[in-house]
């Protein structure tokens, strides 16, 4: 991985005026920062997660990476190229899938949709048939390619999606909700996929998704939006310390006893017959507190559960906003 | 593997290594990467119209009866009276024809424009503008459909019957003033969905606003200019140039008066006319993506 950046975005701002309808021929406006002043650079090759609420400014984002919008302020740069100053020289080197929109031809075989790739992109011919082959190969399209795209299933069309971004080698490919509404299997299959491209042709990959399972899996590095700034960047485990979160420790006793009385931090949180949970900060070791409750308590059997980030993220935004 | 792909980059950065630039050779100009667009484009949609077969066929049809009714019209009343604002059916036959034929062709190449407002409210816009092609020959290749071809069949029929019919002193200046008319009048049509698509940046659902001025343009063409009252004239010809069309030129041709007394000279004018309110429509549509890209709405 080289140090150079191959996104750069220093203090990015976007704002946009909405006007809201107030009465007959009165309106409102309200200027709205969907990013606010946000800054990261992303290395070649690296897979980056990119989370936050719904609104939060994920899209926004994204919209300014691929030179749909242009940014209200800031400087943005993708392979050396000010995305919404040269759209359309930047469209050759990148790769785009919205997840809830396909751009695939509906009523056509999924292969025309390629094929018009092929020409619209001006891919050399024996590149084009050499990355359609590794395609359909690795996203197991081949019985799929003379379909037409409306018989196929949410998660076949995903992965038909996927390629057809993939046909022109782009550098960088941005992934909105790639595994929105598919299936378990379909979900494995595709984050499968993207590890692969990613070790194979080093394709910078920046996705944004609701599934945290997405990021567990792929990303090495994630960063949290919120209201338009960035709250969190850098590894997926660091966002626990961040979050300030709590590991959970079960302990099954014996018998019912009185809520066992632990040194703070720990506490106390849940108490069902013999069972009881225990709070505890997830930076902290379980080590001393078991070995105390083994001590002092008839300690029959324990399990140590670790926070989830979307109770980790949770709880960022919770303290964010009574901040 | 990295092998095999050939394009992993090494640590000294990729602006020297062979990257997908290497993809874009010789680009022709904005028009002929626009064309080359427009085709691949409009190629897809015909392909993809012709899965449905029965459903094409009937359209095409159905198309070519709507149309033909359309003069039916005309020629009902015509069945009650002799002329209609002082013209005789021929005549109004000639401006039918023009009118149709041109309004045809750009309905056929830029017809479905109006899809474009629901593209921006359901956000599949974003995806066109991913692509490495202009963006207006992207969405004015839209949903083209050949079963528009009805309707200029229609039209050239009409246009047909009218040229043999109507009593006029063939001059070279008048014989050829008939295709200028019908291209004029087509980019004049072509520059009004373009407007009229650009103002749907601004309100998503003006769809029919823009309906109004081009298939109602159409419908008010085919009528004699002195039917209509001055100011809706004054407003067709300075303010949305319809009457260039064909009410002027065709003045010309029948050796009529002119529309508010226009000088002789601008029943040559059309080319004028359509080259300079293309470019205007060019203008609004480069303001409308422009306002788009700032505000995402």
């Amino acid at each position: 991985m080289t140090e150079q950046a191959f996104i750069e975005v220093d203090q990015v701002e976007k704002v946009f005026d909405v006007r809201r309808k107030t009465g007959f021929l009165k309106r409102e406006r309200r200027e709205v920062r969907a990013v606010d002043s946000i800054s990261f650079t992303v290395a070649r090759g690296e897979m980056v997660g990119y989370i936050g609420p719904n609104g939060a400014g994920k899209s926004t984002t994204i919209k300014m990476l691929t030179g749909i919008l242009t940014p209200s302020a800031g400087r943005l740069r993708v392979a050396g190229i000010d995305p919404s100053q040269e759209r359309t020289r930047l469209a050759h080197r990148i790769g785009v899938v919205f997840g809830q929109r396909t751009t695939l031809w509906w009523d056509l075989p999924l292969i025309d949709s390629y094929k018009l790739m092929h020409r619209m992109y001006r891919i050399p011919d024996a590149r084009y048939r050499e990355n359609l082959d590794r395609l359909v190969e690795l996203l197991d399209l081949r019985d799929l390619l003379d379909s037409p795209v409306r018989q196929l299933s949410l998660g076949q069309r995903m992965r038909g999606d996927i390629a057809a971004a993939l046909l022109h080698d782009p550098e960088v490919l941005y992934l909105d909700e790639p595994t929105i509404g598919l299936d378990v299997v379909s979900k494995v299959r595709v984050r499968e996929f993207l590890k692969e491209v990613n070790a194979e042709r080093g394709t910078t990959v920046l996705l944004t998704t609701h599934d945290l399972q997405d990021i567990e899996q792929l990303c090495s590095r994630v960063m949290v939006i919120d209201h338009g700034r960035l709250m969190y960047d850098g590894p997926l485990a660091g966002l626990h310390e961040a979050g300030e979160s709590e590991r959970t420790l079960v302990v099954d006793l014996e018998r019912e006893v009185p809520p066992i009385d632990a040194p703070a931090p720990a506490r106390v949180v849940k108490v069902d017959g013999p069972r009881q949970w225990l709070a505890f900060p997830a930076s902290e070791s379980a080590a001393p507190l078991v070995a105390r409750i083994a001590a002092e308590y008839p300690l029959v059997d324990l399990s140590v559960r670790e926070p989830d980030i979307e109770a980790v993220i949770a709880k960022m935004y919770a303290e964010r906003a009574g901040a | 593997m990295a092998e095999t792909l050939g394009t992993s980059p090494g640590p000294e950065g990729f602006r020297t290594s062979p990257g997908p630039e290497g993809f874009r050779p010789v680009e022709g100009s904005r028009l002929v990467e626009g064309l080359r667009t427009y085709r691949l484009i409009a190629g897809m949609w015909v392909r993809s119209s012709m899965t449905y077969r029965t459903s094409f066929a009937v359209t095409v049809l159905g198309n070519l009866l709507v149309t033909g009714l359309d003069f039916a019209t005309i020629l009902l009343m015509f069945s009650q009276v002799d002329t209609l604002g002082g013209w005789s059916l021929p005549e109004i036959a000639l401006l039918y024809g023009l009118s149709a034929t041109a309004f045809g062709i750009a309905d056929l190449l830029l017809g479905s424009m109006d899809v474009l407002g629901g593209r921006i409210r359901d956000g599949s816009f974003d995806t066109l503008l991913v692509r490495p092609a202009p963006v207006l020959a992207q969405v004015g290749a839209d949903r083209f459909a050949l079963r528009r071809l009805g309707r200029i069949t229609q039209a050239v029929a009409v246009l047909g019957y009218a040229l043999a019919a109507v009593d006029v002193d063939w001059t070279v200046a008048k014989v050829l003033l008939v295709p200028v008319m019908v291209i004029s009048g087509a980019a004049i049509f072509c520059a009004l969905f373009v407007a009229g698509a650009a103002f749907q940046f601004v309100a998503q659902d003006a769809a029919e606003v823009q309906n109004a001025f081009t298939y109602g343009g159409t419908t008010l063409l085919q009528y004699p200019p002195t039917v209509f009252g001055r100011d809706l004239v004054r407003a067709v010809t300075f303010l949305v140039p319809l009457a260039f069309v064909n009410w002027v030129p065709a003045s010309y041709v029948l050796g009529r008066p002119y529309p508010l007394e226009l000088p002789q000279w601008t029943a040559f004018a059309p080319p004028l006319v359509a080259a300079g309110y293309c470019a205007l429509a060019g203008l609004a549509w480069r303001a409308g993506l422009r306002s788009y890209r700032s505000t995402g709405s």
